[in-house]
């Protein structure tokens, strides 16, 4: 094969490559801009056929409609709220735990891990059931507490296993230095293990604050009082009144995503660092 | 839940590591400070751990063998195996078995092929290789609740899909009602669970495909095999670990499938497009019969873990016995 042939023939294979990529995203990516679009347009025209996908006219009403309907600022608020305590609970606890499994030998870790193991492995709905009587025990239904902890509780195993395997990958060699000169463990954890532990943290914080942003059937399960409801189940409520207001569930859906590309935003220098650092080790 | 991955996987890797050991220079009130240390890291976490749920996990197992009293102060009485019987006589039990278990034969095999297809395309270094990894994984981290709510619209009566196969490509020759019968709306419900999957499975065949050793594949082509030789002799054997784990997580997902159920079709049309745990729900909290909805629960349970485990054995052999001749 001379080189201009093999050249052309890995030009072409470069051309195919691509242009079924593009095809794969185009596919991919259709329904987000199907729903943008609808999120644009007035109610006559969501179901048209042929459907509408520039939207004409093109109206932002569906979006003050849906922050001002039944209180969706509240339930935003709300959602702030629930997700902001419960990541910042989640996240000081489980590194906590993550040093204490990475940095030390005693009786019954092993057992302990692998208690922890088996709580990565339960799929969260088989516990609904039990873990909605025990909240009823507790007293945390209908309240955002029972929010909180719940979310804590099911974001502990993950986040433990995530930064105890990013404790692990930092030299024990500064920690000892730190030792000699009388620096306790909790002085060793909070000035030198977190402050390098940036990528693990962003990236345990950003899928935190999603699974709580985004958590629908406990929140489903356990609220009843209408000013308590977070944002998933505002949506899925716009939908639920008797003709379905597209537009409106649409532009709801696209508010409830700015919080979270703002987290994205925020963290993500940190995160890429973190998840490449993860993929890398296995 | 792409993070499941890395951990577990790095774990696997690194086997047990211990950190700091005892200091040859620690004196004996500071042994005893030691001992104790780990357990105050360790111990809010773990007890907040075995409250919410550990014990939430013992209590399901319990509660599915009484016929369980809610109310306050009422008394839950002990019927045996009474609940599992009641599944077993039970056809809509059975029917979101079966429904539960197509889903999972749809999805997982889709999101499998599809996932390594464009990890295989963006396995090299090329322009744009960045956003392409984003699009693809852009459907993942998007709430169920929206992209059900979503996926429910384009399925609709006049909706994108009908118009495009019946209007644009004129396969169909009329809409289909896709979400009001049964074999329909589970393609629209796998249809939304494919699309939603595609990014995770490509993003860990992707750093699968990292390590795969280069100068096998150059040398493989040197030989003159062709790029399908060259993938099922070489790349193949080499991401079969993660292989492994990609389809045992999607099943195990499968038969979890709920959120989109729920949202789109609710069970319904009677009981039509029930799910396991869209049963196991309703039972549970329309019906208020906690035992029976634990004993469904229970039952999926046990059946992801024979069926988890049953995979790992044959998926383990079948590389043993020679994927790579």
């Amino acid at each position: 094969m001379s080189q201009s042939t093999k050249n052309r023939a890995h030009l072409g294979a470069n051309a195919a490559r691509y242009a079924a990529l593009i095809v794969g995203a185009a596919v991919m990516m259709t329904p987000f801009l199907y729903m943008l679009s609808t999120s644009f347009k007035a109610q006559q025209y969501v179901l048209t056929t042929p459907p509408q996908f520039i939207p004409n006219p093109v109206t932002a009403s569906n979006y003050s409609a849906a922050w001002q309907y039944n209180h969706f600022g509240r339930y935003f608020a709300n959602s702030i709220l629930v997700a902001v305590v419960s990541t910042a609970l989640s996240l000081a606890i489980s590194s906590m735990m993550a040093y204490g499994f990475a940095r030390f030998r005693f009786a019954g870790r092993e057992l302990m891990f692998r208690i922890l193991l088996l709580g990565l492995m339960i799929p969260a709905m088989m516990l609904v059931v039990p873990q909605f009587v025990l909240a009823k025990y507790l007293g945390l239904l209908d309240s955002y507490g029972g929010l909180i902890v719940f979310y804590v509780g099911s974001s502990l195993a993950l986040n433990t296993f995530l930064l105890r395997g990013f404790f692990e990958s930092i030299p024990t060699e500064l920690e000892q230095a730190m030792e000699v000169d009388g620096a306790r463990a909790f002085t060793r954890y909070w000035r030198l293990i977190l402050p390098l532990s940036k990528p693990a943290l962003a990236t345990a914080t950003i899928f935190t604050f999603l699974a709580a942003w985004d958590e629908y059937v406990w929140a489903l399960t356990i609220i009843n009082s209408p000013e308590k409801r977070t944002l998933p189940l505002a949506i899925q409520l716009f939908h639920g009144e008797n003709q379905t207001l597209w537009g409106l569930v649409f532009a709801a859906s696209a508010i409830a995503v700015v919080p979270v590309l703002v987290v994205f935003l925020v963290f993500q220098r940190y995160f890429v660092q973190g998840l490449t650092a993860g993929a890398l080790k296995g | 839940m792409p993070m499941t991955t890395t951990v577990v996987r790095a774990r696997d890797a690194r086997g047990r590591r211990v950190g700091v050991g005892p200091a040859p220079h620690a004196g004996p009130t500071r042994a005893r400070r030691r001992t104790l240390t780990p357990y105050l890291f360790i111990g809010p976490g773990f007890a907040l751990f075995l409250l919410l749920i550990a014990y939430p996990m013992a209590r399901a197992f319990q509660m599915s063998f009484y016929d369980w009293a809610i109310v306050k102060g009422a008394a839950s009485k002990f019927t045996g195996v009474d609940n599992y019987v009641k599944a077993y006589d039970d056809p809509i039990f059975w029917r979101a078995l079966v429904n539960s278990g197509v889903y999972m034969a749809f999805t997982v095999p889709a999101q499998v092929v599809l996932g390594l297809g464009v990890a295989m395309l963006l396995k090299a270094k090329a322009p744009g290789r960045a956003l392409f990894r984003v699009l693809f994984y852009l459907p993942v981290v998007t709430s169920w609740v929206v992209v059900s709510l979503l996926f429910q619209y384009l399925f609709a009566d006049s909706g994108l899909v009908n118009y495009g196969l019946h209007n644009v490509l004129h396969i169909a020759s009329h809409d289909t009602s896709w979400l009001s019968s049964r074999w329909t709306a589970l393609i629209a419900i796998g249809a939304l669970g494919t699309w939603k999957g595609i990014g995770w499975s490509m993003m860990i065949f992707l750093a699968a495909l990292q390590a795969v050793p280069r100068e096998l594949e150059e040398s493989a082509a040197m030989d003159g095999a062709n790029a399908w030789r060259r993938f099922r002799a070489v790349t193949l054997p080499a991401i079969w670990p993660a292989m492994i784990f990609v389809t045992v997580m999607l099943v195990i997902g499968g038969f979890n499938v709920f959120i989109s159920v729920l949202l789109m079709t609710n069970g319904g049309p009677a009981d039509q497009t029930q799910v396991l745990l869209t049963y196991m729900y309703q039972q549970a909290f329309k019906y208020l019969d906690f035992g029976y909805g634990s004993a469904i629960a229970i039952v999926l349970t046990v059946l992801v873990f024979v069926l988890s485990a049953a995979q790992m054995r044959i998926m383990r052999r079948s590389n043993d016995d020679g994927a790579l001749s």
